[in-house]
């Protein structure tokens, strides 16, 4: 299956498996998505590979950036149905509170679209919505 | 008893703790006490572009937030715990398909509460050309205080 293909079966059944299968890390972090409705919601299994600091047991705040920085990805191919990889020039992040050793889950917003540049905002949570373990944006480069 | 090991050899037995960092196959090349070398080495599993063969940033980020992390914690006179409060990554250029990325980080600046850090990623003999540069701020925790919490 061709990108752009991949980016309209995530875009018109909400299914965003086709473009995680793509990505090798993103298998390797083992991510999947799920459908509420038309929104989209990335989840993050707890997986023992992911694990930094084993005494808590916490997720490596490492890889919770990539399951992040990959949500953003996916979300901005399919809402803004683009179908080049976008290359990230910047991505930041606010650790707000524990990764624990559970399911996280992502949902992202695009704040500005551009002319070449992308920005978008993702939040991540595992027990509640309203209180987010880590706050990200990040601007895409599509050229 | 950490004193009779060198801070490499401590880096060396307590980074591969960190499961994702085994996975990776995170190494330790440098460690003194506010500085850290990692290299993080190419591997199909941890690829971003499959059409390029170009790593993904997830690891690249997780490579920094480690070299950060421990550069953080090696500057402390004491040992401690340092959360990381934020971290940011700008991509300068794209990391070359099968080869090893170095992650270099030290804390440049360490205050009562936050420890400020900063690192590059690079490839061996082309540190002018980095492929990211990273910011980290940590915060100081007292390990007495995290050992009160938790017996509550």
């Amino acid at each position: 299956m061709s990108l752009p293909e991949r980016v309209k079966q995530a875009r018109e059944n909400h299914d965003f498996a086709p473009l995680i299968e793509m990505i090798p890390y993103a298998r390797l972090i083992g991510m999947s998505c799920l459908n509420l409705g038309e929104e989209v919601v990335f989840v993050f299994p707890p997986l023992e590979d992911n694990i930094g600091n084993p005494t808590l047991p916490a997720i490596h705040g490492g890889v919770i950036g990539g399951f992040m920085e990959n949500a953003a990805i996916f979300h901005a191919l399919a809402k803004l149905e683009l179908f080049a990889m976008p290359k990230v020039v910047d991505f930041s992040l606010d650790y707000l509170r524990p990764g624990r050793y559970q399911t996280t889950y992502a949902n992202c917003s695009v704040v500005r679209q551009g002319r070449k540049v992308v920005n978008v905002s993702v939040t991540a949570w595992q027990n509640r919505r309203d209180e987010p373990i880590a706050n990200a944006r990040t601007h895409l480069l599509f050229e | 008893m950490s004193g009779s090991l060198s801070m490499l050899e401590q880096m060396k037995s307590i980074i591969p703790v960190l499961k994702q960092c085994r996975v990776l196959g995170i190494e330790v090349v440098e460690a003194e006490p506010g500085h850290l070398v990692l290299l993080l080495p190419y591997d199909r599993k941890i690829v971003g572009n499959p059409d390029t063969g170009v790593i993904h940033g997830g690891p690249l980020t997780t490579l920094m937030d480690t070299a950060c992390g421990f550069a953080a914690v090696t500057a402390l006179k004491e040992p401690g715990i340092a959360p990381t409060l934020d971290l940011r990554i700008d991509y300068m250029r794209s990391a070359i398909p099968g080869k090893p990325v170095l992650g270099s980080a030290e804390a440049y600046r360490v205050t009562r509460n936050v420890i400020f850090a900063r690192g590059l990623a690079y490839h061996e003999g082309l540190q002018e050309k980095p492929i990211a540069h990273c910011t980290a701020t940590f915060m100081r925790i007292d390990p007495a205080a995290v050992n009160n919490r938790e017996k509550l």
